[in-house]
């Protein structure tokens, strides 16, 4: 159902396009038409998939470790008293700095390799990831807290860790999980703006590179290519979420719908 | 679905265990103010020991709070009360408390959420007790399903019986069963007075007939600071039937008591 549902959108975005081109009468080195980018997508699927599999991977890394980070900022936050006032100011610079600016910074430290990329992606996630979880550690029902508290009365820090592990973090999965998501959906962002600053390898690179050369229907391939990879992370773990938290609430709804 | 009264009848003493004597507890000096108002000022009340203490009193009267109190849920307390065990050991620790809303955790299976105490000590979990106390509330056989599976009037079954898991000598109620419909309510009311006797209970309720139901004394909790009426003494033991003739002195007198309380709050 949902499958054809995309196979609609997709058909009708292609027919647009291809009107676009073919009423108004651009060159295709300015726009090129449907036909032609799958002309070029076809000719560099080496190429294509090389690049796409540095861009992928860096993604995927990005991810892991921006994950990682957020999730343990969030638990420290929450679990030590002290820890949000120096906490909450890093997590807030992180996001007002933007990531455009520290590319090349980061390039220049870390190189033209993968690391600069997976640490514009994990910087790029590391906000909603954090944010998510720890209004997710904060939002948990206070009558489960009283009840939790009866039942560990009179174990002071103890009592407080086991509340934290055993209610409050299974209580902030869900809202975890729509960190996560978002996190999935911008996190070739990072990668991409890391490979145009500097590098030798990704779909950023190949964009850059054909745009150079004016191979226009090649950036379009490469481009069609990165959303692709995206979409197809995003439903994954999207699906993943779905699976590893059945008592989700919002199921429900779905249902319902 | 058959919550009967018989079986939990045979098992009380046993499946629930037996909780540590229960102390007679009196909360002298209790002061609390909400939004800069005082909600009671010196009130003192007592809780007989082994024996099952209704609240009743109009909305906002502050007989949750009197209970979150007890429970030591209040951290700001404006002056915190002098709460006396007459077996002299503190109260931290002995109390257990059941909310109207059944508060299960929708990702852990029923027994894991019977077992939560025991979890959140770092105790072992005790497996056998937990399908026991199921058993009692009639649902021994869907132990490993989530709670997002379970009616109403089952949830609240499980509540009672994690309730009960706690083994805590003095339980605190507050409005256990409101949520739920007449015949759920008679017949969980039924249970949970077989479960619960022998520990010191404050159940905090609406419900005239529930507190006719349950209670050995019934307080009605009014004014502004509130006090606490002399108890009514319903005769014969819990659980009673609230529609026979020897309640019906006592109902009126209930009634009474209420509507004034209601007529103070309005005036």
């Amino acid at each position: 159902m949902s499958a054809l549902r995309l196979a609609v959108v997709a058909a009708g975005l292609l027919l647009v396009w291809a009107l676009i081109v073919r009423l108004s009468g651009v060159p295709p080195y300015i726009l090129p038409g449907p036909e032609l980018v799958l002309d070029a997508w076809t000719s560099h699927v080496p190429a294509l998939a090389r690049h796409g599999a540095v861009t992928f991977t860096e993604i995927l890394l990005g991810l892991l470790a921006g994950t990682a980070l957020g999730v343990v900022s969030a638990l420290s936050v929450a679990g030590f008293r002290g820890a949000r006032r120096w906490v909450l100011p890093v997590l807030v610079a992180s996001q007002a700095i933007p990531v455009f600016a520290l590319a090349p910074l980061l390039v220049l430290w870390l190189g033209y390799g993968m690391p600069s990329k997976v640490a514009m992606a994990t910087l790029i996630i590391y906000f909603p990831v954090t944010v998510a979880f720890l209004d997710g550690l904060n939002r948990t029902d206070p009558a489960w807290l009283d009840l939790a508290r009866t039942m560990t009365a009179g174990r002071g820090r103890a009592g407080r860790r086991a509340i934290l592990w055993h209610v409050r973090v299974p209580a902030a999965l869900p809202a975890l999980a729509s960190g996560l998501r978002v996190a999935t959906a911008v996190a070739p962002i990072g990668a991409v703006v890391g490979e145009w600053v500097g590098s030798s390898a990704g779909l950023g690179y190949l964009m850059l590179h054909a745009n150079g050369r004016m191979q226009i229907d090649l950036m379009f391939a490469a481009l069609l290519t990165l959303a692709a990879l995206s979409v197809l992370l995003y439903f994954t773990v999207d699906r993943l979420l779905r699976r590893l938290l059945p008592w989700q609430p919002e199921r429900a709804f779905d249902r319902a719908a | 679905m058959t919550a009967s009264d018989a079986p939990a009848c045979v098992i009380d003493g046993d499946i629930a265990g037996k909780a540590p004597a229960p102390p007679g507890i009196r909360l002298s000096g209790g002061r609390l103010t909400f939004d800069g108002r005082p909600l009671f000022d010196d009130l003192d009340v007592t809780l007989a020991a082994g024996r099952v203490t209704c609240l009743l009193g109009p909305s906002g009267v502050g007989k949750s709070s009197l209970l979150r109190l007890l429970a030591g849920l209040v951290e700001d307390a404006a002056a915190p009360p002098a709460i006396l065990c007459d077996d002299g050991l503190p109260l931290t620790g002995r109390v257990a408390y059941m909310d109207q809303r059944d508060l299960l955790l929708p990702w852990a299976s029923i027994r894991r959420n019977v077992q939560l105490g025991a979890r959140l000590r770092g105790e072992p979990p005790d497996r056998a007790r937990a399908d026991a106390l199921l058993a009692a509330v009639g649902l021994d056989h869907r132990a490993d399903d989530l709670p997002a599976t379970l009616s109403g009037g089952m949830r609240q079954r499980v509540a009672l019986a994690r309730t009960l898991m706690e083994n805590r000598p003095v339980v605190l109620m507050d409005e256990p069963f409101s949520a739920l419909d007449a015949v759920t309510r008679y017949r969980l009311q039924g249970l949970a007075s077989r479960l619960l006797a022998g520990r010191t209970v404050l159940l905090v309720t609406h419900d005239p007939l529930e507190a006719l139901r349950l209670g050995h004394r019934i307080h009605v909790m009014q004014g502004a600071p509130a006090r606490l009426d002399t108890a009514l003494e319903p005769p014969g033991p819990p659980p009673r039937e609230p529609y026979e003739a020897e309640l019906t002195a006592a109902a009126k007198l209930l009634m009474a008591r209420l509507q004034d309380a209601a007529g103070a709050e309005a005036s």
